[in-house]
């Protein structure tokens, strides 16, 4: 369980957080929703440990992150925004010094990262440099690693960010395998279509500010299940309607080029912010 | 309290072994080069008190090479730092600032003795075969130990790799001339021999030429050395919460 409260954080004079509140609950698959420079990795970096938060407070299954750092850090596993391997290195000795870095045994090391190697498609790679993966299988592999120690909270940051359609679905089933082992799972994105795929619940996070906490059905029809777009000369517009028939009574009204079909939570998203979020 | 330091040690073990025999014979160029223009050529009729150069310079390389080497840890922890980002696992693991500063320490010790391994056997090539006892390796730990501090400590400081470099070139290598190492002292003004006496790598040339001279150890020479070591490595403790940002 992760709870946060009142998170403060500015950069010299700049606030890049803004009395963030927040409570992810045991076992969910919780999404971070917000565009470039919204604050996604600051909020994940306080709650690792890696940056100091101005005020408030945040606590990992109970432990206060800035008062019980050494357990609040035994919680979880962290796959960073940007890859942070030890590239020199083979996948197994990355798998080694994470697992002496979390006190665990040889063995378990060795029985872990067999199974989790098996696990993420990675078995015939594992004596392999970590420079000659691909960006998929460095992802894959950094996944991995944080899921070594089984943490009961696992953070994502852009977990997808960079790869190519097939590898990300590879990825959304592979942290949906995670979750259904009950891990905890906190994942950042701005790609709206892995939130809405993926998360129990989702926070749109937009200038250092939370805009909304819902589930992802929730907010998809608060303005309608079905969405018409209109391409006019000059610009398209979204209009919303409660059922198939209401939209395609519109339809017939009309003569310019659209196109029908469902909501979806950019359409949430639009309509909270009034911009896109790519 | 002492968790997980392995795991830091290892990790730099591990990279040095994948580029040893590079590594050893870029430490073996420094040395090579001063034993034959310094120890060699020139100083074949230079005698320092009863001893002739080529055995008055090889204990200062020694001390030279195992201060460079263990401060070249810091140059390591940039590269994990700034270009691969690898120093995020140590941040976001559950082990404490004394046990990372210790894996890093450790790893410079290694690194430094190595180099003056290598230093060893060239001296022996160079025909010089000198006192290799206990205070002589004691002498080396501590300087290592010493200056592998020091680098952590400046490591979690520096704000780039560029940073660094900056700071060897004034703190470093004139320190790696002055100390003692390359000329006895006395040929110095008294004043510039006071100042080097707050120098720790003076104390450790001094300790290590008593040491393979067969003469007795200056305690002063230990004390200095521990007493550094202990200050820079609880900086260096400190600095890492500074790494943060
Ligand atoms: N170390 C830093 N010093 C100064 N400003 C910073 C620092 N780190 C982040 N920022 C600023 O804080 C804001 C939030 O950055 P953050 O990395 O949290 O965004 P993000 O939501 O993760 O974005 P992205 O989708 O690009 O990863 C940005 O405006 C960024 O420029
Ligand atoms: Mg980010």
């Amino acid at each position: 369980m992760i709870r946060i409260e009142r998170l403060v954080k500015k950069y010299k004079d700049v606030q890049v957080l803004h009395e963030v509140d927040l409570q992810v609950q045991a076992g969910e698959l919780f999404a971070y929703l917000g565009p470039n420079g919204a604050g996604k990795t600051t909020t994940i970096k306080i709650l690792t440990g890696q940056t100091r938060a101005d005020s408030g407070s945040a606590y990992l299954n109970g432990f206060s992150i800035q008062k019980q750092s050494l357990s609040a850090k035994q919680q979880f596993g962290l796959v960073p925004q940007s890859i942070n391997l030890d590239r020199e290195l083979s996948v197994c000795e990355n798998l080694l010094i994470h697992g002496l870095l979390y006190d665990m045994s040889r063995t378990s090391i060795n029985q872990k990262a067999e199974e989790l190697m098996e696990y993420v498609g990675l078995s015939d790679r594992t004596d392999s440099v970590v420079k000659e993966l691909s960006g998929g299988l460095q992802r894959r592999l950094m996944i991995a690693r944080a899921m070594l120690h089984q943490p009961m909270i696992l953070f994502m940051d852009e977990p997808t960010v960079g790869l190519d359609a097939n590898i990300r679905r590879k990825i959304w089933s592979l942290i949906k395998r995670i979750q259904q082992k009950g891990t905890t799972i906190f994942l950042t994105t701005h790609y709206i279509e892995e939130a809405e795929f993926l998360a129990d619940r989702v926070a749109f996070l937009d200038e250092g500010r939370i805009v909304v906490v819902d589930t992802p059905e929730n907010l998809m029809t608060r303005q309608g299940e079905w969405a018409i777009d209109r391409f006019t000369e000059t610009k398209m517009e979204t209009v919303y309607f409660d059922s198939r028939e209401t939209a395609d009574q519109y339809n017939r009204d009309q003569h310019d080029q659209y196109t029908l079909r469902r909501v979806n939570l950019e359409d949430a998203f639009l309509a909270l912010t009034g911009k896109r979020v790519k | 309290m002492i968790r997980g330091f392995y795991a830091v040690y290892l990790r730099e073990v591990l990279i040095l072994k994948r580029r040893i025999f590079r590594q050893m014979l870029s430490w073996s160029v420094m040395p090579v080069l001063y034993l034959i223009a310094f120890g060699y050529a020139m100083g074949r009729h230079v005698q320092v008190g009863d001893h002739s150069y080529l055995e008055f310079l090889i204990p200062g390389l020694v001390a030279m090479s195992s201060m460079t080497q263990s401060y070249a840890i810091a140059g390591e922890i940039n590269i994990a730092r700034f270009y691969w980002h690898i120093f995020e696992e140590f941040q976001v693991a559950p082990i404490s600032n004394f046990s990372y500063v210790l894996g890093e320490v450790l790893a410079g010790i290694t690194r430094a003795l190595l180099a003056v391994g290598v230093i060893v056997v060239l001296g022996m090539l160079f025909g010089v075969v000198l006192n290799y006892n206990v205070y002589f390796f004691l002498a080396l730990m501590l300087n290592s130990f010493v200056f592998a501090s020091l680098a952590v400590a400046v490591a979690m400081l520096v704000k780039s790799h560029a940073d660094q470099a900056l700071l060897n070139n004034f703190v470093i290598t004139p320190m790696a001339f002055l100390g003692g190492t390359f000329f006895p002292l006395e040929h110095l003004p008294e004043w510039a021999q006071k100042i080097l006496y707050f120098v720790p790598l003076t104390h450790a040339a001094e300790a290590i030429r008593t040491a393979s001279f067969g003469q007795p150890f200056k305690f002063l020479n230990f004390i200095v050395l521990v007493v550094a070591g202990i200050i820079f490595f609880i900086a260096a403790m400190l600095c890492v919460n500074h790494a943060r940002d």
